[in-house]
């Protein structure tokens, strides 16, 4: 494995505001590794610093082998990029932008194939303006393809789009990847970095707090299953005495919530559900949760994403 | 080089698309044109009335730098600002694509589009009003080219320095309207009083207007110093202080 992003110890402040605060990590080739944090955790300034367009405070950066500070010429002519805030023209069209764009590169791929690849070729005489979020985004990405690029930044790339579409985004990444390219993100969503990410840094406050595969995150945690489900009623102490050794429980009205505790031999859920019938206590809406990125999230910085 | 085409070609599209600049670039000089020549003469195709063609006919230098004064002070300042304010500077900025390519490409665009609109004026001006030239041709092109590019470093200048793209565009035309009536771009000069003349002399569009109108009916570069070391200051700050202020974002 290569490392094809090396940084270590970058630092940007602004003033007295240090936005990144002495970080570290490297993105091996192939993977598609995220970046996740709230809102001014510093994911976008990094990402920037990494593109050559903001001047680290301090820190040794390395992209493709070179400082994208002192060769930021190499860095935009073989990374693909897409930014958190950029436009184009209102009345560009699609393929006037492709065109365009295709002829800064030295050797641009075909755009006619990347305009088919994005499901874009409908919308080929469509201005800008006229796009739809999800459409605009397709676009930024065969933008960022053009320069057929070993490595791709992808800045808060589905921010704003409906669910529908962040879906087709995560599926055309997964593509990207498959043909062979690096691609670093930024998200402030949880889901998000779970499903397409191999490997994540959670940053929050400017550092990082954890870094790993979303599946090792979660299990470090130590997190368990948690069982809901309602009663009608009140449930019987019978219930909860059976449960006791291995479980917790909480009762909000007719809602019970169960937590497993460790070293649980048989899942929670089957000796729920065996209890419940077993019992005859009437119960309705049971569904299991599982800890997600969200937990972790939660358990390492003390505080919620969204807040 | 291939990008510098591709630009400039992109860019005239996005000018002929927006409506605005569209129209004062190249419906609004002829507008100009057919209102003056019907208030000058009161048949459009006078016959044989040489003092009415002649009056027209000097309309046509005038309405010249009117074309300059504002393509270089609407869509210039106006684009660029709005593309500084959008991002479109900054999704350019992490591409091969050297700024000097962007400027030179925006200098083209509003150059081809008041040749355009020039075109035209010259075009209705033979056509309709039998207007004749009688200055030296590669004289009065060289002068259309330097008078043009020395006046648009000021839009890109304004560019540059204002905020925001709302007031870029308010800034220009306040430069603008003044400079429209007073120079003697939109107005004979001849009809205005001293007071106005002075005014007059402190507004760079007045050289454009002095120059081009000299060249016009045959007079020579020599007997326009003042206009020339003007218009030659004004290049040499326009090109030095765009590049020197060019900002991406």
């Amino acid at each position: 494995m290569n490392a094809i992003v090396q940084v270590g110890g970058l630092r940007k402040t602004y003033g007295t505001t240090v936005a990144v605060d002495e970080i570290s990590f490297e993105v091996q080739e192939g993977e598609i590794f995220g970046m996740v944090g709230p809102n001014g955790a510093g994911k976008t300034t990094t990402i920037e610093c990494l593109e050559g367009l903001r001047k680290p405070s301090a820190g040794k950066l390395r992209v493709l082998g070179v400082d994208p500070q002192l060769e930021s010429q190499v860095i935009r002519e073989r990374v693909g990029m897409q930014l958190q805030q950029s436009n184009l023209p209102d009345r560009l069209k699609v393929w006037e932008a492709l065109d365009l764009y295709a002829s800064f590169y030295p050797k641009a791929v075909d755009w006619e194939i990347l305009l088919s690849q994005l499901g874009l070729e409908e919308k080929r005489n469509t201005p800008f303006s006229k796009l739809s979020g999800g459409q605009k985004q397709r676009l930024f990405i065969a933008l960022a393809l053009l320069p057929d690029p070993q490595l791709i930044f992808l800045d808060e790339l589905t921010t704003g789009l409906d669910p529908q579409a962040r879906h087709t985004i995560w599926d055309l990444v997964r593509d990207v990847r498959a043909r062979g390219k690096t691609i670093l993100l930024t998200t402030h969503f949880m889901e998000e970095a779970e499903k397409l990410c191999d490997r994540i840094a959670i940053l929050d406050h400017g550092r990082i707090v954890a870094l790993d595969t979303p599946a090792n995150l979660i299990k470090s945690l130590g997190a368990e299953e948690r069982v809901v489900f309602s009663v009608d009623g009140v449930l019987p102490e019978a219930f909860e005495k059976a449960l006791s050794g291995t479980a917790r429980l909480e009762v909000q009205k007719e809602r019970v919530t169960i937590c497993s505790k460790n070293g649980r031999k048989v899942p929670l859920v089957s000796e729920v559900v065996g209890l419940l019938s077993s019992q005859g206590i009437p119960f309705h809406d049971l569904r299991t949760e599982q800890p997600n990125l969200e937990d972790v999230f939660l358990s390492l910085t003390g505080h919620k994403m969204r807040e | 080089m291939n990008s510098l085409v591709k630009m400039t070609w992109t860019e005239s599209k996005l000018f002929l698309r927006e409506p605005a600049s569209a129209f004062f670039t190249l419906i609004f000089p002829l507008m100009m044109l057919f209102i003056y020549g019907t208030i000058f003469s009161n048949a459009p195709v006078p016959p044989g009335a040489a003092s009415s063609k002649d009056v027209i006919g000097n309309l046509i230098p005038s309405f010249t730098a009117m074309s300059i004064g504002i393509v270089g002070l609407m869509p210039v300042t106006i684009t660029l600002a709005t593309y500084r304010e959008n991002g479109v500077l900054r999704r350019l900025r992490t591409t091969p694509v050297s700024p000097l390519v962007v400027m030179v490409a925006q200098v083209m665009v509003v150059f081809i589009m008041t040749v355009l609109g020039v075109g035209l004026l010259l075009i209705v001006g033979v056509l309709v009003y039998h207007v004749q030239f009688t200055g030296n041709v590669l004289s009065i092109l060289a002068g259309f080219a330097f008078a043009s590019l020395s006046f648009f470093g000021m839009g890109f200048i304004l560019a540059s320095v204002m905020p925001t793209a709302r007031t870029a565009q308010i800034v220009g035309m306040v430069l603008l309207y003044p400079m429209l009536i007073l120079s003697g771009a939109g107005w004979p000069r001849e009809l205005m009083p001293g007071a106005m003349v002075k005014v007059a002399s402190y507004l760079p569009l007045t050289y454009v207007v002095n120059l081009l109108r000299g060249l016009w009916i045959g007079e020579t570069w020599s007997q326009h110093i003042t206009d020339v070391v003007v218009l030659v200051a004004m290049l040499f700050v326009g090109v030095l202080v765009s590049v020197k202020l060019f900002r991406w974002e």
